[in-house]
Order: structure tokens, then sequence, then C-alpha cells
């Protein structure tokens, strides 16, 4: 079964229509990466999955059940979202405990403390941190306790908004080794956000390059390790970054 | 190289604590002549807290100090506030790296990079009408005449950066400092940023020290590297040489990039205690 399937999806902030029949299908247990410059239009797909954009027309579609316009606690049963910046996507007066138990206490699931000891653990947290306050933590622990939060109701999709571009390298490893880790041990499917090309080598299976609001090329990974993309567009991309990473 | 721009020997910035004073500069020397240095470290190795320092732009209650601390044959150690800032954007001048902070939002980008040119030049205002339009186009800006009567909310991320250049290089400065000048921006739009820096400072004979986490980055834009790790310069190499650092922690940075080609199963992740109980 497809874990998420968008069919001409058209997004607009107001007046301005952002995407243009956007139509992807990702496989359960997949990880998608959407590439591309900033004003593409990629972090606003993730955002009318997640339901932050509602303006839409098209269909959004999670693991066979239609998505609707509005709040769908069901939908957000199985479908999370994890933020680009560790800074600003944590609620600076809430502990980490209260962080984490709030999905827990809005969905009505019992069983709080075990299963918020038991995330920790999961990310790679320290037990000594559950009761710390966001700025008492690194960028690094920061993003660690939002995928925390993200995974609180076992959810099957992941949205990830460039989950590692506002952490030094040195960290970004560590933070991909854990989404890699978590992918294979809960059977998550992903659909990343990135501008790092060799980001997606190393976490992704597929990738979509896009442009101005519209998908140019859906490749295999095989293909951008093999530097053998389509589009001339998305050789331009590669060529950037192999350019930066020499 | 003829006698250095930029002369370091133990530099120190110091913060007081309730546990007594930290150092989280400690006692780096290095030189500068008219060439292109990058410093790499991560968050909290002092890489920017030794660029500020170089500016005096370290508040009380931090305190700096060098044993020598010298800038073109200024000792920068005795210089009053009131000198230094006649130093300051007219002979070192920085650029920061988030435009949307860093840019007056109650100015037009004309003005602000106008500003910079008449804290330390008088000139009649047409002329100075005249250098921040041929700036405005160093820095490539297409209409630059447009452009000089927009607000900085009114430019995107790439753009705000090169007003930002422009407004640092206008006063010709002999050396700029580029603390994580394109960390904010999209990579496309950074190779870029780094290509003008790069071009500014080739044509106008400058020194650049290049302050940043991404090694690759500045390997590719800079002569020499200094890694910085804990306040303290574990390696020096030339930028050509960075695929042969000896130090575990350069080699740990440059492992723990993933690689466009990338067949590792799970990156390489430094080990903080191995070294920083040094």
């Amino acid at each position: 079964m497809s874990a998420l399937v968008l069919n001409n999806l058209d997004i607009s902030y107001g007046e301005t229509q952002i995407t243009h029949s956007i139509s992807l299908d990702i496989a359960e247990g997949e990880s998608f990466a959407l590439v591309g410059e900033s004003g593409s239009g990629k972090s606003t797909v993730l955002k009318a999955v997640a339901g932050l954009a509602p303006q839409w027309t098209g269909s959004i579609t999670a693991f066979g059940q239609p998505r609707s316009h509005g709040i769908d606690q069901h939908f957000a049963k199985h479908c999370q979202m994890v933020f680009q910046d560790p800074y600003g996507s944590l609620h600076p007066r809430k502990t980490v405990d209260a962080i984490l138990s709030e999905p827990l206490a809005v969905h009505g699931i019992g069983s709080q403390n075990s299963r918020v000891e038991d995330i920790l653990v999961a990310v790679g947290l320290d037990r000594k941190f559950r009761f710390r306050y966001p700025h008492q933590l690194s960028g690094g622990q920061r993003q660690r306790v939002a995928i925390a939060r993200a995974l609180m109701l076992e959810p099957k999709l992941l949205l990830l908004d460039e989950p590692t571009s506002a952490l030094d390298v040195s960290v970004q490893a560590e933070i991909l080794n854990l989404l890699k880790r978590l992918r294979r041990e809960q059977n998550l499917t992903f659909l990343m956000v990135t501008h790092n090309l060799p980001v997606v080598s190393f976490l992704c299976d597929r990738l979509a390059v896009m442009r101005h609001g519209r998908i140019v090329e859906i490749a295999d990974v095989a293909e951008l390790k093999r530097g053998a993309l389509k589009e001339t567009y998305s050789r331009e991309l590669m060529e950037i970054s192999v350019a930066h990473t020499g | 190289m003829s006698t250095p721009l930029l002369e370091i020997d133990n530099l120190r910035v110091t913060f007081p604590t309730p546990k007594g004073p930290i150092d989280v500069v400690r006692g780096i020397s290095f030189t500068l002549g008219r060439e292109r240095l990058g410093i790499v470290g991560e968050s909290g190795s002092g890489k920017s807290m030794t660029g500020r320092a170089i500016l005096k732009l370290i508040r009380a209650p931090g305190k700096v100090s060098a044993d020598t601390f010298r800038f073109d044959g200024i000792d920068l150690n005795k210089q009053s506030e009131k000198a230094m800032r006649s130093i300051r954007g007219a002979r070192i001048s920085m650029v920061m790296q988030d435009p949307k902070f860093s840019l007056n939002p109650v100015m037009t980008v004309g003005e602000q990079i106008a500003e910079a040119l008449q804290t330390h030049k008088r000139l009649p205002r047409r002329e100075t009408q005249q250098r921040v339009l041929s700036m405005l186009e160093a820095v490539r800006i297409a209409d630059p005449e447009r452009v000089a009567t927009l607000y900085p909310h009114e430019i995107s991320g790439g753009m705000g950066q090169r007003v930002m250049i422009a407004m640092m290089l206008i006063p010709e400065p002999d050396l700029l400092i580029a603390d994580e000048p394109t960390s904010a921006l999209d990579v496309s739009v950074q190779a870029q940023v780094l290509d003008i820096i790069d071009e500014q400072v080739k044509r106008k004979g400058m020194g650049l020290i290049f302050i940043s986490h991404d090694l690759n980055l500045v390997s590719s834009y800079c002569d020499r590297i200094l890694v910085m790790n804990t306040g303290k310069i574990v390696e020096e190499c030339k930028a050509g040489e960075l695929r042969n650092a000896t130090h575990p922690y350069t080699r740990g940075l440059i492992a723990a990039i993933p690689r466009l080609d990338e067949t590792r199963d799970e990156l390489p992740v430094l080990d903080r205690n191995a070294w920083a109980a040094k």
C-alpha cells in the first residue's frame, strides 16, 4: 500500500498559487526527498500534508485515507512533522517532559510516564534531560527532542523539513544516523525536504526535484549517486553540490 | 609575504561565570597576510569569538587579552574605544551571518550603504550616491537604482547578504571578516555570494578571514585553514592539503560529511570525550 499519494495538488497562499499539480506516490517504508532551491514550493508541499497550508485543491491520501482540509486528528496520529529550526520549534516555557507528553494528552493515550522514558532512550537522550527546558539543551539535543515529539504518537509517516540544516556537520551526522536507525526499527516512511543532495544520498531511496512549484524530475537515489539525473535543472543542482563538496 | 596584516599571539577571550572565569578562546596565535584564511570548527569552538575579538567587539563582562595584537602596525591592545571606531568598518569590517537581523529594517538599502561610507569619509552627496550604486553593481545586483530604494524586508535573503557585503566593502577595508556569511542561504545562492566575496577580496587585495563550520566550503574558498576545537587551534594546514589532515578532530569532521555518492551505512560520529579533556 502507498504511504502517501498526492494527486494534482495545487497549493495557494491567498491569491498566489505556490505549487502546480504535484503528483507523488510514496510507498510504505520508503524514504523520499523533495529537493530544490528556496521558493520552489518544496516546504509548502510538506505544510499542506501536515495541515499547515489548508488552501489546496487536488487530493492528499495517506495509507488509503483521504486527508480533510481541516484539523484531522486521525491523520495526525499517522503523520507527524519535524521542523527545520530546533531553536524555534520547541516551546521555550515547557520542559522536555511536558513537550513529549502533550501529544499523548491530546490523543487521550495513557501510560505517559513509560512512553516518555522509552522515547528518550530511542532517540539517544539521557534521562537527566527529561525535566530540562529547551534553552538548557544544545542544537543537536533539541533536534532529538523534536524528533522524539514527532514519534510520540507512533506515526507511520514522518515529514522532515530540512531536519539538519541548522546543525553543525558533526551533529548532522548524529541526527542522520538516528533518523536512519529509527526508520529501520519502526518501519517509518520519510518525506524529507532538503537542499543538501549528499544528505539525500545518505538517507533516501528516491527524490523529486522541484522548481517554480512544479516537479521537474523524479529519480532513484542510485541515479543521483551515479550523477545520472536527466533534466538540465537537476544536473545544475548537482553540479553546484559537487563544486561545494569537491 | 611582506609584513603581516594581522599578528596575534596568545589571544584569550574570557567570560566570568558563577563557577569562575571560563576561557572561550584559549591562547591562540596566528598571523595573516593579504590572503584568505579559513577558521573552521563546531559551535562553541570559539571561532566566532576570535573574529569578534579582532574587532574588539566582545562586550563586558567578557575580556580579551593577547601578548601581541597588531593590525597593520597598530597595536590593538592600546586602542581606546573611540580609536577602535575609526578602525572598524574603515580598516577591518565584518559580514555577519544573517541579513535578516543585521540590516536596519527602517532604512532603505541605499541609505544604509551610504551611511557606512559617510561614517568614515566626507564626500559630496552625488559622489556618495554614485559609489553606492557602483558598489551594488559590483555585488551583482542587476538593478541598483531600484534596489537602493528598497527596504530590507522587500529583498530576498541572498540579495540581503549581497547588500551586507556591499556595505562592508564600500569603505574599502584592508581586512574582511566573514562570519558564516552564507549559512542562512540556499546552496545555489551560497556559491554566488562566495564568488562575489572572493572576487572583491582578490581585486582589492584584501585579507579575508572566513569563519564557517563547513570544511568543504572553507577549503574551496581559502588558501589556508585553521581548525579550532574548544578554544584552541588544533590544526593548521593549506586548504589543498585538508585531505591529509592529521589531527583526529579534523579527520572526524571530514568523515562526518555525507557524500553525493554515499555508500556508508552509518556516518562516523565524533567521540567528544576523546580530546575534550585536554
